[in-house]
């Protein structure tokens, strides 16, 4: 223990500097945590045979890969992500961008009340109602289809909360301005408060985006077919301890169905924490 | 009366803006809840024969029914497990990350990437951190010369292995909202603190730590709503076993309804998830956004 004149000093001189047993717990805590991702990486760039053999000259290969690839539809899976992902947010765009107005800008009776009935779909996710929303999906005609994976999800109560909050900080002035040029409600939506929400529906969008190529319970329930599967389903079908599949091929098609996604995460990391934290009012 | 006109276009044009969501939203999130309630009173008709109505009888099942019981202490567990480790972690890493930190970036990444893997892939790579012979977990223990447990096969070991498993997905999310809450703490607080000789230690506890009660609250709503909604790692880790030793009320659902096809029963469990989300809910709106106004 250093005496508390030192202490003081030092802290004094180095304004937030941290002791080095903070440092070191720091970066150890990252390491344990950072560990499994690079683990899935080694074991899937080596032969079988190096999964817990750590050697550094181990050799590299892409075998894994291409078993991977080989053994399950992971493009068709891919393109099926792909589909859903753009559909659902495309489509939650423009439902939440239309219901975010309206309880903006537009006196409708009960306002108040059915705003706090849209925010029930807050804690009331589809996946939890997984068994009635079966029945209903194949009522329409939706199992086994992307929109059928897709369509609970389009009504976001999280998109509509959050596009009427940006909406209704924008002036009320620069409306009637647009009114002024002979603009209607339409064209105002999409002229006035659409471009000034862009930040919105930037975070919205990844927070979405991120949340439907991860999203699972639902789409193994409504899909029956390579057809509709997306690639969380796809991989877990194909890892399923009973395929009997090895390891280093499944670390592999793991790393392809996460590829798109992390390499996005990495190079616009800023973009994603600060999207999920404003969407963090949920 | 021109303007009264006005209002009224105004609000047929409010409520067709309303409609697309509304039908959705109707759709598969307010007719699920009513029929999941009106389903856990019948009992599923036989060969094409209508559903018999039975009044709660499903509901004294459930109070008879073992696994249910099971089921339900694994969760509440299982939550109890994953919330205040992940709670207390999540504040520890913002504040390493919040201080100056050699390659601060590396660090604030590394926590924060298994938030953005999907449960399936993560719960890929742990499980083979918890094979019996093969995994690595046991490898390095063998190493050392002590015989590792069957992690995911051992029924007083397995709930816990999903535990750890959780919170190592869960953590750096929750750090990002201490993160923000943190660079929100004016800095002459601790100046303030520093020049009176305050210890690092009664400054957390006494300035700091209470000044992030609300994101503590926000992030134990969304821990407890994920503790029930989350059970993607269970479809590849331990399917819920051995013996249903790691089964939670959601997976239990899914088996009732598509593995033993009783959807009446499932209604009836899902019921119970139901009332749960609406004591978090109420819990939220009382308690967490009593200042927050929807206006």
């Amino acid at each position: 223990m250093t005496t508390p004149t030192a202490a003081a000093v030092a802290s004094r001189r180095f304004a937030i500097r941290l002791p080095g047993l903070e440092t070191t717990a720091a970066w150890l805590l990252a390491i344990v945590w950072i560990f499994p991702l690079l683990y899935a990486f080694w074991a899937a760039f080596h032969p079988a045979e190096f999964m817990v053999r750590f050697e550094l000259l181990a050799p590299l290969t892409l075998d894994n890969f291409t078993d991977a690839w080989e053994q399950a539809p992971f493009a068709r899976y891919y393109v099926n992500t792909f589909l859903l992902v753009t559909g659902i947010v495309a489509a939650q765009f423009v439902v939440c961008t239309l219901a975010g107005f309206a309880f903006a800008r537009f006196p409708i009776p009960g306002k108040d009340a059915l705003f706090m009935l849209v925010l029930i779909q807050l804690f009331v996710f589809p996946e939890v109602l997984i068994v009635e929303n079966y029945r209903i999906a194949s009522g329409l005609g939706l199992v086994d289809t992307i929109a059928g994976i897709g369509l609970p999800y389009v009504a976001s109560a999280f998109g509509i909360f959050l596009l009427r909050q940006t909406f209704k900080t924008i002036p009320r002035e620069l409306e009637e301005a647009a009114r002024v040029e002979g603009c209607g409600w339409m064209a105002i939506l999409l002229k006035v408060y659409v471009p000034l929400a862009k930040p919105t529906y930037l975070a919205y969008g990844l927070v979405s985006i991120s949340h439907h190529w991860n999203n699972f319970l639902w789409p193994l329930v409504v899909t029956n077919s390579v057809e509709s599967r997306p690639l969380t389903v796809g991989l877990g079908i194909f890892s399923a301890p009973e395929t009997g599949v090895n390891w280093a091929t499944i670390s592999a098609a793991t790393l392809l169905s996460i590829a798109p996604l992390l390499v996005a995460f990495l190079l616009f990391q800023r973009q994603f924490v600060q999207s999920f934290l404003r969407a963090g009012i949920r | 009366m021109a303007r009264l006109t006005s209002d009224r276009r105004m609000q047929v044009y409010g409520a067709l803006l309303l409609l697309p969501a509304a039908v959705l939203l109707g759709t598969f999130a307010y007719l699920p809840t009513v029929a999941t309630l009106i389903n856990s009173l019948f009992l599923p008709g036989f060969r094409g024969a209508a559903p018999e109505f039975v009044g709660l009888e499903n509901y004294a099942l459930l109070l008879e029914d073992r696994t249910f019981w099971t089921v339900a202490r694994n969760n509440l567990f299982y939550a109890l497990g994953t919330i205040p480790t992940s709670i207390a972690l999540a504040l520890g890493m913002a504040l390493f990350v919040n201080a100056r930190l050699p390659g601060r970036g590396l660090v604030r990444m590394a926590y924060f990437t298994p938030t953005i893997l999907p449960m399936i892939a993560a719960a890929n790579i742990w499980m083979f951190f918890y094979a019996p012979q093969i995994g690595l977990f046991n490898h390095l223990l063998g190493a050392l010369g002590i015989e590792g447990p069957n992690w995911l096969g051992d029924p007083g070991v397995a709930l816990g292995a999903v535990i750890v498993m959780t919170i190592w997905k869960e953590a750096g999310f929750f750090m990002i909202f201490y993160l923000a809450a943190l660079q929100s703490i004016p800095p002459d607080l601790e100046e303030a603190a520093d020049l009176e000789g305050t210890s690092r230690w009664s400054f957390f506890w006494r300035v700091t730590f209470p000044l992030l009660m609300p994101t503590t609250l926000f992030v134990l709503i969304n821990a407890l709503i994920n503790a029930v909604r989350v059970v993607d790692h269970l479809f590849i880790l331990t399917k819920g076993g051995p013996n249903n030793a790691t089964n939670l009320l959601l997976y239990y659902v899914y088996e009732n309804a598509f593995s033993f096809f009783d959807r009446t029963y499932a209604a009836t469990i899902t019921v119970v998830i139901l009332l749960v989300l609406a004591v978090v809910a109420t819990i939220k709106f009382r308690v967490l956004d009593r200042r927050t106004h929807y206006q």
